[in-house]
């Protein structure tokens, strides 16, 4: 990243930059038929300034909203830029929403363009159509299946572009003047967040506060254009338009996309990142295969991992930290490099990452641990949508895994007394859209965004989050409850997938426990334990007592930690269905939502503290076509042994 | 289906006065129907109705002892299973037939063998036309996998797959040769609901893009009457019925031959 960007203050001014400065080399890849196929820098702005031609000629100006629904997708990411190159503003969303959710940014933003990756993109913006009478554009990226719609507002997105060339051969200045009307004032793009409640935000960026941002982490890192990413979270997620759009155009370094859903885990071993990003949930669940996967292997191969993976628990993560560790574990450690870290790391598509970041949502420390112990430089990080993500990053060497690291160049960090974390920073929005009571709640006239976390900085200035300031509470008796803190604890067992605690003003602590259906199956077919599905498994005895095993385990560590001692989990229940965000219990980027699962099964809350033993729950699922059904099963509730502060147990 | 990418046009395939007996069990009964170019064809019937032995008639792996088969103007009194693929038409198998050591990716390239024009030594040396064309039909296969929605597995040995998917693969090596015509032979046996919708989705969409006339036994009847075009509905080896879903469904010897009827 040797060349200099100063005046390039907006997205299409930094693509422009690019094709010139390192036109050949890669900008995007994508697995198209089976192979990798690659769009130079210089190919990705001639797609953009193409396109953007053929949205001006549609009617597309200055401060219109162009909406994008799609995966990550080479074509999705040209026409992000090409709106931003007229003065416009892409707005990513999400492309499993149900039809429905989409309604509302829609019609928030007056969306008139729409750009869908596909045919079922385009089923649910023809849904809403009736709602959103402003939208009066559909373009398409896959024609596939499109050939029988006849709707007028649909085109394909081939059609506008060739449009786009014409209009470009014809009057070459006119988008170049178009491009140098930008400035870094002007909003960006715009997200809208998932929301525990209400409808969602739009949280209005400016290219400035994402380039900032984008710049700020790339230096802290040594990002460059030799970095590779891979693209696979949604792109109407902050983070993920951060790695593959602001950070790429500041570093000019190569994002690759994935060919569907299902291959990522092959195509990352065949592109190799050097640069990646994994929520908490991935991660787990990449260990968790590993784990199921080592339980198959051989005696010896699983004696090697064992006997390997204790080593690299003591010394992995000193050696990645380059803290003194002894020359014989430093030689033992090199060879299990060569026999069990290094292949594992090639299986996880992981041998070529130097930065690694976790972000979203608390990890757990073993988990933490697991990936840094094998050399993987994994590193946590605390953002949100609001603050252009990067706010704190641990910097190499000073990685820990219960905080996120100091403040990242720029940032100010301070604390209500309520421990409120608040920043102030070039990165942060300029405003919820249309929406000024929630902009003045969310940002004071100081220029403080209210982040609603609790947290505090440690003796080495590491920001420490503990939960939601909202959902801190506190037990009948006046023990400190944090739900979050706890489902986390609980949820680092490969077994359970998702939790959910209530005891806020009650007298105990109880816990919703969902199973992990690959884990637990997994768990099962070896005690040749049959079972038809979801559901079934999740009703058996011999399950419940693997949970109990779980719940204790936790509670004996809570046991050892003063503040929570009080706040052990004494009764839990496996529900009967996955948690799901179609069903509003979960958000997109699948938090479970407390509030909404809390009054939903109202009744299970009331039985788990009243101390019944069984209870009949009916239960309203939303099928992915959108019809809904009803479940219903016998669920039985069951006590966890409570542990005494001092270690010593004590029956419940 | 209102609208679909290729009309409904002449009749490509019929099979006039077939009659098929194994000693003294007789399979089939002069039984004659015809199938247009572009449509969804369907023949139901119950257990032991000869449904599969009017498929393997008209794919060549019985020969009628009375009957002719007209296929694209050219009048057969039996076929052959290898001059049948030629001639463009394709099948898959109730029970699968698949290798089922070999990977997705190779068992689709099996589909792709008839049209191999590079003669095994070239093949063998990948010398330079023996290499275009294996890119070629790589290609083609890709295209295929693609309309299927079967790339993560393209790697994985077929004996590995669950069930539902090892028959998208099947339909995949049968689309792979290109046929005008697609036998299927109950593509929806032992799959839950939603590989089902999968199917038939899937089947509607070949039908769509490719043009590709398709003529397929099943036993469910729900699946049978929402895509067919028209029915053929066999009973005892004999033809009871034939029409649209609609008519087929109000036909009183169809709802005897499902349901039964007091003698």
């Amino acid at each position: 990243m040797a060349d200099s960007l100063a005046g390039l203050d907006t997205f299409p001014k930094l693509l422009a930059h690019h094709a010139k400065a390192r036109g050949a080399l890669p900008a995007l890849r994508e697995k198209s038929l089976g192979i990798w196929q690659t769009w130079s820098w210089k190919r990705f702005a001639d797609e953009a300034r193409a396109f953007a031609c053929g949205l001006a000629a549609a009617g597309f100006k200055r401060g219109d909203h162009l909406a994008i629904v799609g995966d990550n997708r080479p074509r999705l990411y040209a026409a992000m830029c090409a709106a931003q190159c007229l003065g416009g503003i892409p707005v990513p969303m999400y492309q499993d929403a149900a039809a429905a959710e989409m309604a509302f940014p829609i019609q928030n933003a007056g969306v008139e363009f729409a750009l869908a990756e596909d045919q079922e993109q385009v089923d649910k913006l023809l849904e809403i159509l009736p709602q959103c009478p402003a939208l009066k554009r559909i373009y398409y990226d896959d024609p596939r299946g499109m050939r029988h719609y006849k709707q007028p507002q649909l085109a394909p997105y081939d059609t506008l572009l060739e449009q786009g060339r014409a209009a470009l051969a014809r009057d070459p200045a006119l988008l170049e003047t178009e491009i140098a009307k930008g400035s870094g004032s002007d909003t960006a793009a715009m997200f809208f967040t998932s929301g525990t409640t209400g409808n969602p935000k739009g949280v209005v960026l400016t290219h400035h506060a994402l380039i900032d941002r984008a710049a700020a982490a790339a230096e802290l890192e040594g990002l460059s254009d030799r970095d590779i990413v891979i693209a696979y979270l949604p792109p109407a997620w902050i983070g993920q338009n951060i790695f593959s759009y602001a950070q790429p155009f500041v570093t000019g370094y190569c994002i690759c996309c994935p060919e569907s859903a299902e291959t990522v885990m092959t195509d990352m071993r065949e592109i190799g990142p050097t640069y990646y990003f994994a929520p908490p949930r991935v991660l787990e669940a990449l260990l968790t295969q590993v784990s199921i996967r080592m339980e198959d292997a051989g005696a010896i191969k699983r004696g090697l991992y064992r006997y390997f993976m204790a080593l690299a628990q003591r010394v992995g993560g000193a050696i990645l930290d380059g803290r003194p560790v002894g020359a014989a574990d430093r030689l033992l450690y090199r060879l299990g490099d060569l026999l069990v870290y290094g292949p594992l790391r090639n299986v996880l598509g992981m041998s070529r990452v130097r930065v690694a970041y976790t972000a979203g949502e608390a990890i757990g420390p073993d988990l933490f641990k697991f990936y840094r112990s094998i050399g993987i430089n994994l590193k946590q990080l605390y953002g949100s949508t609001e603050t252009s993500v990067f706010v704190c990053i641990q910097p190499n060497g000073q990685v820990r895994a219960d905080t996120v690291g100091p403040a990242v160049k720029g940032v100010e960090l301070k604390f209500t007394p309520q421990r409120e974390l608040l920043i102030r920073s070039p990165g942060l929005f300029k405003e919820y859209y249309k929406n000024p009571q929630a902009t003045l709640e969310a940002k004071d006239p100081e220029g403080w965004f209210h982040t609603g976390d609790a947290g505090y900085l440690d003796q080495e200035g590491h920001l420490k989050i503990i939960d939601r300031v909202k959902d801190v509470g506190t037990l009948a008796d006046g023990t400190l409850f944090a739900p979050k803190y706890l489902e986390n604890k609980l949820k680092f067992f490969p077994y359970v997938k998702e939790a959910v605690m209530f005891g806020h003003g009650r007298d105990r602590v109880c816990a919703f426990v969902n199973i992990d259906m690959e884990a637990v199956g997994s768990w099962a077919e070896k005690r040749n334990l049959p079972y038809s599905g979801y559901t079934d498994l999740a009703s058996r005895d011999e399950v419940f007592e693997l949970v109990r095993e779980c719940v204790e385990k936790v509670n004996a560590d809570l046991a050892a930690e003063p503040e929570l001692a009080g706040s052990q989990i004494s009764r839990f229940l496996i529900l009967h269905k996955e948690l799901d965000a179609d069903d509003g219990e979960l958000t997109r980027t699948r938090k479970v939502r407390r509030g909404a699962i809390g009054d939903k099964y109202r009744e299970l809350v009331e039985a788990l503290h009243d101390g019944r033993q069984v209870v009949h729950v009916e239960t309203q699922v939303r099928y992915e076509d959108g019809r809904t059904g009803l479940t219903s099963a016998d669920l039985k509730l069951r006590d966890a042994k409570i542990f005494s502060p001092a270690g010593a147990k004590k029956a419940a | 289906m209102s609208q679909r990418g290729n009309p409904i046009g002449e009749v490509i395939l019929s099979v006039e006065g077939v009659s098929l007996a194994f000693g003294g069990v007789r399979a089939l009964t002069d039984v004659s129907f015809e199938v247009r170019e572009h449509e969804v064809r369907a023949i139901i019937g119950p257990n032991g109705a000869g449904k599969s032995s009017m498929l393997n008639v008209i794919n060549g792996v019985y020969h009628p002892q009375q009957g002719t088969i007209r296929f694209l103007g050219q009048t057969y009194h039996d076929m052959d299973p290898h001059e049948t693929a030629l001639a463009g038409i394709a099948r898959t198998f109730q029970n699968l037939a698949l290798f089922k050591g070999m990977s997705v990716l190779e068992n689709i390239l099996t589909g792709r063998n008839l049209r191999m024009r590079a003669n095994l030594l070239l093949q063998a040396l990948r010398a330079g036309p023996a290499l275009r064309e294996e890119i070629e039909h790589r290609e083609r296969v890709e295209h295929i996998i693609d309309f299927l929605e079967i790339q993560p597995w393209r790697k994985t040995p077929v004996g590995r797959l669950p069930y539902g998917l090892q028959k998208r693969v099947d339909l995949a090596r049968a689309l792979a040769m290109e046929p005008r015509v697609l036998l299927l032979d109950e593509p929806m046996a032992g799959m839950n609901l939603e590989e089902k919708q999968d199917m038939c989705r899937f089947i509607l969409d070949v039908n769509d893009h490719f043009g590709t006339t398709i003529v397929l036994i099943e036993h469910d009847m729900g699946v049978v009457m929402d895509i067919s075009d028209r029915v053929v509905v066999l009973d005892y080896g004999k033809k009871i019925g034939d029409g649209t879903p609609h008519e087929v469904r109000a036909s009183q010897a169809v709802i005897d031959a499902y349901l039964g009827v007091s003698h």
